[in-house]
């Protein structure tokens, strides 16, 4: 794991913050989450203090600082989403994987986020399973979707 | 720029040889709500039915062409003939198209369209124009959406691609800035900024090097303008680009594109590969002595990063907090330098203001909004999709002849996203311009449209968009940190059937002081959707006060589910959607919902096809 770090260390210039916006996405995109090994390093290249690089990360909602599950479900509570019942399904969808937004399942299956928009909202309400967008969701389709991962 | 000349006639060959061609041409609509309606399977069966039926086509991917609603869309050419469009294809249907369609026994599949003129039957099929979402549509910004391949620079040169950009070259950045003040064309972002003199001022800065930015980063949660446009046709805003470049004298510039877009940011790459290898980008330009370079971004999720001067602070790697102006970006924005930032649709009409000249454009649209502007037109509508229209078309044609109207009656329309309002029926025939808009309490905004009826509860509405804009604010000045989230709690309060009347004045007073002290335009404009709904439609506000009832049955407290004995067949559907084993009973029996169990999700509700299960609007005492 060490080793991912640094290989994404490597592409960006030592002591330059504008460079750790992009390194903390790819070591998300590299490792799921940004772990606290991951900040100590980050911190060591860029020459920022570790709570100022957990200011910045904290700030976008894109950063998660826990492991993520094995699938991971965006659920989209954009407008259109919402106008469409998006919120019933997040509230279903709640009580059938037992987490809220932010956190992994207990069996490590799912983690759950939610996302402002997904540009799919033509299709609404969506929410997104790993790289797949499910559109026109009801809470009706909601266990049969969840059913196909594992 | 003789070498373009053999570029654009090598290009011009290709597509021609297309349209021309001796076998069918396929091609498949791959925007993102496209793929989401299952265009990648699409994909994959014409590719497989091509192999084993071993017919002779090729296959281009497309970008999105407005009307989402029917995706996925198949179009298939033959000899001859203009593409004819088969909309909402599945799997198998994708397989006896390719194979029957193609070799000419598929007589009996009637496509929903030819792409060929306007106003012209073809072999018995209408022109897909003349359906009733594209028949009162302008296409200038998304003339090439769904029509060419938006991974071949090629198919863009050859309608007319870069045109704008040699006559840029050829003229000049004054006669460049002159044209587009001309023209009168207005920011698309949502403050609509007159172009023209944003350019200029940023042209007479000081500093070097200047900057252009692109803002890709589309906050508003209810619109992909943006994004359907950067997905189907990169390279008129890359274009677009090079030309703002080449006015205010930038020699870098960014796209700043957020993250949950990530088939337009490969899109992007691809196109900006291409305009490299072509030597469109990077130095000496067409040997004009114009060198730029264009870098991606990618945003983070943040909404306020979307406003110009947090855009930049997040940019230079720091939290997206926007500053105070002026200074203004064009003197002052990233690393202390000149900097102009222009919305994705702004740039991407600026080709064909520059091809076709200023008159040109601002003989469209009304006498202060100039030209078209595309819609995200989403929510309780017949015909979701993306449209362009001219500035001034009415709400009601929006809605009603392009969108074909709510399938219940219709209620509000919200524009402008978390910073615009909601309007009701009586401004259905307010003209869409900057002007009749902002004067009705809301905002043009970026571009989205949504339509809600009899079943949205606006004081919901209202309560979701202070949800959204308080967890959004940077929290750097406190009317917007503390006042959003007051007007939030009063929200929640009337929803949960707990205010009262007094509280709507206390509402509103906070919703103008957050208007007036907030630093940047996410707090100065995110009590719009407060006030607009407080102001034409209070009866419902008061109906959650006074008698607790929710007209629409959507807030969650003051609604309560139930099965109508007398209807339920005892299917036990509803039992085996339950999340929470609320439901009960044995087969063919009434069954019995408890109350203690239920979330109020209403997956029973809406699977019951008996009517059954009645979701009321309760009296709570
Ligand atoms: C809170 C907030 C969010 C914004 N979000 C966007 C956005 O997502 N896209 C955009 O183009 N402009 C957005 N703007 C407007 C930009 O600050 C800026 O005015 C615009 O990008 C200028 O481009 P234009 O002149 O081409 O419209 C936002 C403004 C505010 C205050
Ligand atoms: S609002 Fe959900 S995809 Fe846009």
């Amino acid at each position: 794991m060490a080793d991912t770090i640094q290989s994404i260390l490597k592409k960006f210039r030592q002591n330059n913050q504008s460079f750790l916006i992009p390194i903390l996405q790819s070591v998300q995109e590299k490792e799921g989450f940004i772990s606290k090994a991951a900040t100590e390093r980050i911190s060591e290249h860029l020459r920022l203090s570790k709570s100022h690089i957990y200011g910045v990360a904290s700030f976008y909602s894109q950063f998660k600082f826990n492991p993520p599950g094995r699938h991971s479900i965006k659920m989209c509570l954009g407008t259109a989403c919402h106008v469409q019942g998006g919120d019933f399904l997040l509230h279903a969808l709640e009580a059938e994987i037992g987490i809220i937004p932010g956190e992994t399942s207990e069996d490590g299956k799912f983690d759950l986020d939610r996302v402002a928009c997904l540009g799919c909202c033509a299709l609404a309400p969506v929410l997104m399973i790993d790289n797949t967008i499910h559109s026109r969701m009801s809470v009706i389709k909601l266990k049969e979707t969840l059913e196909t991962y594992d | 720029m003789t070498e373009f000349k053999a570029i654009q006639k090598k290009a011009l060959q290709e597509w021609l040889s297309l349209q021309n061609s001796p076998y069918p041409i396929i091609y498949v609509g791959m925007g993102s709500c496209g793929i989401a309606s299952g265009a990648g399977e699409v994909w994959e069966q014409v590719h497989k039915t091509i192999k084993k039926e071993n017919i002779k086509a090729q296959v281009h991917k497309v970008g999105c062409i407005g009307p989402c609603y029917l995706e996925p869309f198949l179009d298939i050419q033959k000899p001859g003939l203009p593409r004819m469009s088969f909309n909402n294809v599945d799997v198998q249907r994708t397989g006896k198209l390719v194979s029957e369609f193609t070799n000419g026994t598929g007589s009996k599949h009637k496509p929903l369209g030819h792409l060929g003129p306007q106003g012209k039957q073809i072999n018995g099929t209408r022109s897909f124009w003349d359906q009733p979402m594209l028949k009162n549509q302008v296409r200038i910004v998304l003339r090439n959406c769904g029509i060419i391949n938006p991974e071949n620079i090629n198919h863009y040169i050859a309608r007319d691609g870069f045109k704008g950009l040699l006559k840029a070259l050829n003229h000049g950045p004054e006669v460049v800035i002159a044209e587009i003040k001309k023209s009168g064309l207005r920011g698309r972002g949502g403050a609509g900024f007159p172009t023209g003199l944003k350019w200029q001022l940023c042209r007479k800065a000081k500093g070097n090097p200047k900057y252009l930015i692109c803002n890709a980063d589309e906050g508003d949660p209810g619109a992909f303008m943006n994004r359907s446009l950067m997905e189907g046709d990169p390279f008129a805003l890359l274009e677009g680009m090079l030309i703002a470049a080449f006015a205010i004298g930038a020699d870098h510039g960014y796209i700043y594109i957020r993250a949950e877009y990530p088939l337009a940011i490969e899109r992007l790459k691809i196109a900006i590969q291409q305009m490299n290898d072509l030597e469109l980008l990077g130095d000496n330009i067409l040997d004009s002595g114009f060198s730029f370079d264009i870098r991606l971004k990618e945003g983070a999720g943040a909404f306020v990063c979307g406003e110009e001067t947090a855009l930049i602070a997040s940019i230079e790697g720091k939290r997206g907090m926007p500053r105070s102006r002026p200074p203004f970006p064009v003197t002052s924005g990233l690393n202390g330098n000149p900097t102009n930032i222009n919305n994705v649709e702004t740039l991407a009409t600026v080709p064909a203001i520059l091809r076709e000249g200023a008159d040109w454009f601002s003989g469209i649209g009304t006498e202060k909004s100039k030209g078209t502007k595309t819609f995200a037109l989403v929510g309780k509508i017949r015909r979701t999709g993306l449209i362009e229209v001219p500035m001034g078309t009415t709400l009601r044609k929006i809605i009603f002849d392009i969108g074909g109207g709510p399938l219940k009656p219709f209620k509000a329309v919200q524009t402008g996203g978390p910073s615009g309002g909601c309007l009701s029926e009586k401004f259905l025939d307010l003209p869409v311009d900057y002007d009749s808009l902002s004067q009705a309490g809301s905002i043009m905004g970026s571009g989205g449209l949504i339509i809600m009826d009899e079943n949205t509860c606006m004081v919901d509405v209202a309560k979701y968009f202070l949800r959204f804009t308080s967890n959004e604010s940077c929290g750097k000045c406190v009317p917007c940190r503390i006042g959003t989230s007051r007007i939030l709690e009063i929200l929640e309060k009337i929803t949960a059937g707990k205010a009262e009347v007094k509280d709507l004045e206390i509402l509103e007073k906070l919703a103008k002081s957050v208007k007036n002290g907030s630093l940047c335009g996410l707090g100065q404009t995110a009590p719009n959707p407060v006030l607009t709904t407080l102001k034409y439609f209070k009866d419902e506000f008061l109906e959650h006060i006074e008698n607790n009832r929710c007209p629409a049955a959507v807030c969650r407290d003051l609604v309560e589910y139930r099965v109508i004995a007398d209807k339920c067949t005892g299917c036990q559907k509803c039992v085996s959607v339950c999340p929470t084993g609320a439901i009960t009973g044995p087969r063919s029996e009434p069954h019995f919902l408890d109350l203690e169990k239920c979330i109020k999700c209403r997956a029973c509700y809406e699977i019951c096809r008996f009517d059954a299960i009645a979701g009321d609007a309760i009296e709570i005492v």
